[in-house]
């Protein structure tokens, strides 16, 4: 038997070349290509949408789900890469703390209530514990700073803890910045990358639409240090610090992928809530027509006792004559006072839109039409019995109606700014992308077409429907993770298309949406 | 010499089997060394899983074989649209086998057999691309046959008896292909049950029409593990009503097939035999992996298999090189019974051609050493299990696989 004991060692051998061996395998150099970019060592320049930011909040789990990050688990099933790091924030509660106090809230999380129904609620399961003061070593491949818009990635002191308070600074980008008088930019550029991609501008004029438009058109004003937080970038602004910035990654030898912005108004944050949403039956249509009637008639009388001409009084009064029908009814949204519009209030336009933060209870109490107490209601049946009603009685009357205010909607003139200006930032991506070679990725039609009927994957389809769509997170801007992976496998497909790689996609259906928990408050 | 190099060419040009679905067909050294072939042929105590009807022909008064095997089996898996590659690390199967006759006149044979023909371990990634399907699966059903044998001429001869199993079963999956807890692990359900008996059995006949020529029949039943309140243990659910996946308990039903075996073996040239068997297993009573849960808010898991009967063909060859040594190979064509569409990564089979080749070390009169070794070769295939749904939509799950089996084995018998 000694004689066999010998083989034992080749049997064992055996044992170890016996692993199944694939005709082609994908893990194997060859299967796929580079073709003619380089991606060992990629980094991703951006805001929220690079960093992985979703339902509110930057937390682990979101991060790992970022676009940058898919993408760079797929270039590594392509070619040799470096280990691709991201500046991981210290839990899934997604809160931020400065020096221990919290400034910035927690992820929303889908939370189902007693009778069943769902809502977005801010999870409370953890304490933050991100503290901003802790500043990361190294270097990263995810260079994202939720918040940042075009300028600020050339900002100097955009990481300094010191300028966070009073809004010079950014508290994302204070975690990870290389020194405190830093800028992103010159962060990305300093690691030497082979290959880069940005995604910035989003907020150059979502901050505007978020906001309801409270902010100020900047267009014309070149000095985006006297820009406030909401304001719209000048589109000069926007184009230098854009071509800065490919300017310089271009400049350290790397290929890269330019990503154009999408419509910001075709969010969840602008089409949940529709401008019709005012259900009436019959007798409080009925109702609120008849209380129209009696504001124009109390305007026109108002105006006539003040000397105005009786026709020119009859005609501003009859544009608030407004006919409510049974079923949905546009809001109200009030408007500056002005010659042709003395009231300062008027029905929204089929275009116009609500953000998803306005506050439904009032809504519900009148906030957008009438707030009919019964003073007011005593008022109206005055009136239909042709009495007079008091100067008091008749303010009553007027002061009744509530229009939504400016900061919960867009308006036409709003949206023609918004258009505009992104209009123009597109046009800047893509003229700066082909001028330099880069791909082109235009992710605008990609998420105009989630939003307009979405796309179609294995398990379904993807859609900006508010919770349920699976496009988008709970805080009604963010992708949820299948969104990212769409936006991960566009910018891929431009990539393949400019650099002859073949650089393979993600499946879509495997990345989750929203992510459900009742450790709400 | 010639004669060696024909038995290498024969081992070479033949497969091994490794048989589809959980059936493991690994009951012998001898006989795996021929293509696990047995049901015609005469030679060790094997006989009381091949053909009890034959261990009657036994020369000796008691004749026992015992041994074992380590199953190297493994399977690669990957696809090309998304450049996602798994591989399994399944552990070392180790299949036994204790086969035992005692003679108790010249015409009839008594027996007990302990043998293990299914199971299966199969060991993927956890949350790998197809962890909605299976992270792992541990299969596992030992038979306790006690038999009898009846010489009832030289030329005929009956045997069988009753089978009695007991078995195990560990499943671990992920729920769906997204849900996670709040810290992104995802939600996961192992169901394990252990000590599932029941009860089957095996009849055989054998027929010596010449000195040189056997044929054989065994037919052995199908047994339905039953598992009755199983434990099925969730873990990372979400904290949601939505979500309702508490620890409960769960019944299910696994069937372990009939199998019905045919076959001949014939001597030649002094030193030779060649043996030729045919089995079907009859899989087509495996339509679906149904696992009922206790509670009732949990729905109910239903897992479309579909299987078919297939059938495994078998060829050994047997050389009497001396006194000491007997050399054996085979070749078996293994037919899996997963049907296009239905192609679960938890028994990752395809059709196979399998390669045995073995030896036995005759010590003394009383007492051999048996070694066998099986290669097992799938092709590689593209497939996909196309029956899981996603809210009521099916997600056909589908890519490139490629599995190997290894499996050396060692044994003794022991006659008197």
């Amino acid at each position: 038997m000694k004689n066999y004991i010998k083989y034992l060692p080749f049997l064992a051998l055996g044992v170890i070349s016996c692993e199944p061996e694939l005709d082609n395998p994908v893990d194997e150099a060859g299967f796929y290509t580079n073709g003619e970019a380089d991606f060992s060592n990629y980094v991703a320049l951006g805001n929220s949408l690079t960093a992985g930011y979703a339902d509110g909040a930057l937390y682990i789990t979101g991060q790992e789900n970022s676009y940058p990050n898919i993408m760079a688990q797929q270039f590594a099933k392509v070619q040799e890469t470096q280990l691709f790091t991201q500046p991981l924030v210290n839990d899934n509660s997604g809160g931020l703390l400065l020096a221990g106090n919290q400034i910035a809230s927690n992820r929303r999380v889908l939370a189902f209530g007693v009778d069943g129904s769902p809502s977005p609620q801010i999870y409370t399961g953890m304490q933050p514990t991100t503290d901003i003061t802790n500043v990361l070593s190294g270097s990263f491949g995810n260079m994202g700073v939720p918040g940042a818009k075009s300028f600020h990635l050339i900002t100097p002191n955009y990481g300094d803890v010191s300028g966070v308070p009073v809004g010079t600074a950014n508290p994302y980008f204070v975690r990870f910045a290389s020194s405190p008088s830093s800028t992103v930019l010159a962060d990305a550029v300093a690691q030497n990358p082979t290959f880069f991609s940005v995604f910035i501008g989003n907020n150059d004029v979502l901050s505007f639409a978020t906001s309801g438009g409270v902010g100020v058109d900047q267009t014309g004003n070149l000095d985006p240090s006297t820009y406030g937080p909401n304001d719209i970038t000048d589109p000069q602004v926007f184009a230098s610090a854009y071509s800065t910035i490919v300017n310089a990654m271009v400049g350290t030898g790397a290929d890269g992928a330019l990503v154009n912005l999408p419509n910001v108004t075709s969010i969840p944050f602008f089409t949940t809530v529709p401008n019709n949403a005012l259900v009436l039956d019959a007798a409080t249509a009925a109702n609120l027509t008849g209380f129209f009637q009696a504001v124009a008639g109390i305007f026109a009388q108002g105006a006539i006792q003040q000397g105005v001409d009786p026709a020119v009084a009859q005609g501003l009064a009859a544009q608030y004559a407004l006919t409510f029908n049974e079923g949905p009814n546009r809001f109200l949204i009030d408007v500056p006072v002005s010659q042709t519009n003395p009231l300062g209030f008027r029905q929204m336009t089929a275009d116009e839109l609500l953000v998803l933060t306005i506050n439904q209870g009032a809504l519900a109490q009148g906030y957008g039409s009438v707030v009919l107490t019964p003073e007011v209601m005593q008022v109206l049946g005055l009136l239909q019995t042709g009495g007079q009603p008091t100067p008091a009685q008749a303010q009553l009357v007027l002061d009744a109606v509530s229009g939504i205010d400016d900061k919960d909607a867009l308006d036409k003139d709003e949206l023609t700014m918004i258009s505009t200006a992104q209009a123009n930032y597109n046009a800047t991506i893509k003229a700066l992308a082909q001028a330099n070679g880069l791909a082109f990725v235009d992710v605008q039609a990609t998420l105009a077409q989630v939003a307009n009927g979405g796309i179609p994957f294995d398990g379904g389809v993807v859609s900006s429907q508010f919770v349920t769509g699976g496009g988008f997170s709970l805080d009604g801007v963010h992708p949820t993770p299948r969104g990212y992976a769409l936006v991960a496998n566009t910018i891929i497909d431009a990539i393949n298309a400019t650099y002859k790689s073949s650089v393979p996609k993600v499946n879509i259906g495997s990345y989750g949406t929203v992510t459900l928990s009742n450790d709400v408050q | 010499m010639k004669k060696l190099l024909f038995l290498a060419v024969f081992a070479l040009t033949t497969a091994v089997t490794y048989a589809g679905g959980y059936r493991v067909s690994l009951q012998g050294q001898r006989a795996l060394a021929m293509g696990h072939t047995g049901v015609a042929v005469v030679n060790s105590a094997e006989l009381g899983f091949f053909n009890p009807a034959g261990l009657v022909y036994l020369e000796n008064k008691i004749n026992v074989s015992v041994g074992g095997f380590g199953v190297f089996s493994d399977v690669v898996y990957q696809n090309e649209q998304t450049g996602d590659v798994a591989r399994t690390d399944s552990p070392i199967g180790t299949p036994l086998y204790l086969y035992a006759s005692y003679k108790v006149t010249d015409w009839l044979t008594a027996g007990l057999s302990v043998y293990t023909p299914y199971g299966s371990s199969v060991e993927w990634e956890d949350d790998w691309a197809g962890s909605h399907l299976v992270n792992n699966i541990d299969l596992a059903a030992i038979y306790i046959q006690p038999l009898l044998s009846f010489k009832l001429n030289q030329y005929f001869s009956v045997g069988g008896g009753p089978i009695y199993v007991t078995g195990s079963v560990n499943f671990n999956r992920n729920l769906n292909r997204t849900l996670s807890d709040i810290d992104g692990n995802r939600s996961e359900v192992t169901v394990d049950a252990t000590g599932v008996s029941n009860w089957g059995w095996s009849a055989s006949a054998m027929f010596s029409p010449a000195d040189n020529l056997r044929i054989g029949f065994n037919y052995r039943s199908e047994i339905i593990l039953e598992a009755k309140d199983g434990e099925a243990d969730f873990e990372n659910i979400p904290n949601s009503p939505a979500t309702p996946f508490a620890d409960t308990r769960f019944d299910a039903e696994l069937p372990l097939p009939a199998e019905l075996t045919v076959g001949l073996s014939y001597e030649f040239a002094d030193k030779w035999l060649f043996a030729f068997d045919y089995n079907m297993t009859f899989w087509s009573v495996y339509k679906s992996l149904d696992i009922d849960f206790a509670n009732p808010s949990i729905p109910d898991s239903k897992n479309l298999r579909m299987y078919e009967d297939s059938s495994v063909y078998r060829f050994g060859l047997q050389y009497e090189a001396n006194d000491m040594f007997t050399l054996r190979a085979g070749y078996y064509f293994d037919e899996s019974p997963v049907q296009e569409g239905f192609f679960a990564p938890e028994t990752p089979r395809n059709d196979s051609n399998n390669f045995t080749a073995g030896l036995s070390v005759n010590v003394n009169d009383h007492f051999a050493i048996d070694a066998s070794f099986l290669y097992s070769r799938f092709k590689e295939v593209n497939a996909s299990y196309d029956s899981y749904l996603e809210n009521g939509q099916a997600v056909p799950f589908g890519g490139t696989y490629k599995s190997s089996a290894f499996v050396p084995g060692i044994g003794i018998t022991y006659k008197l």
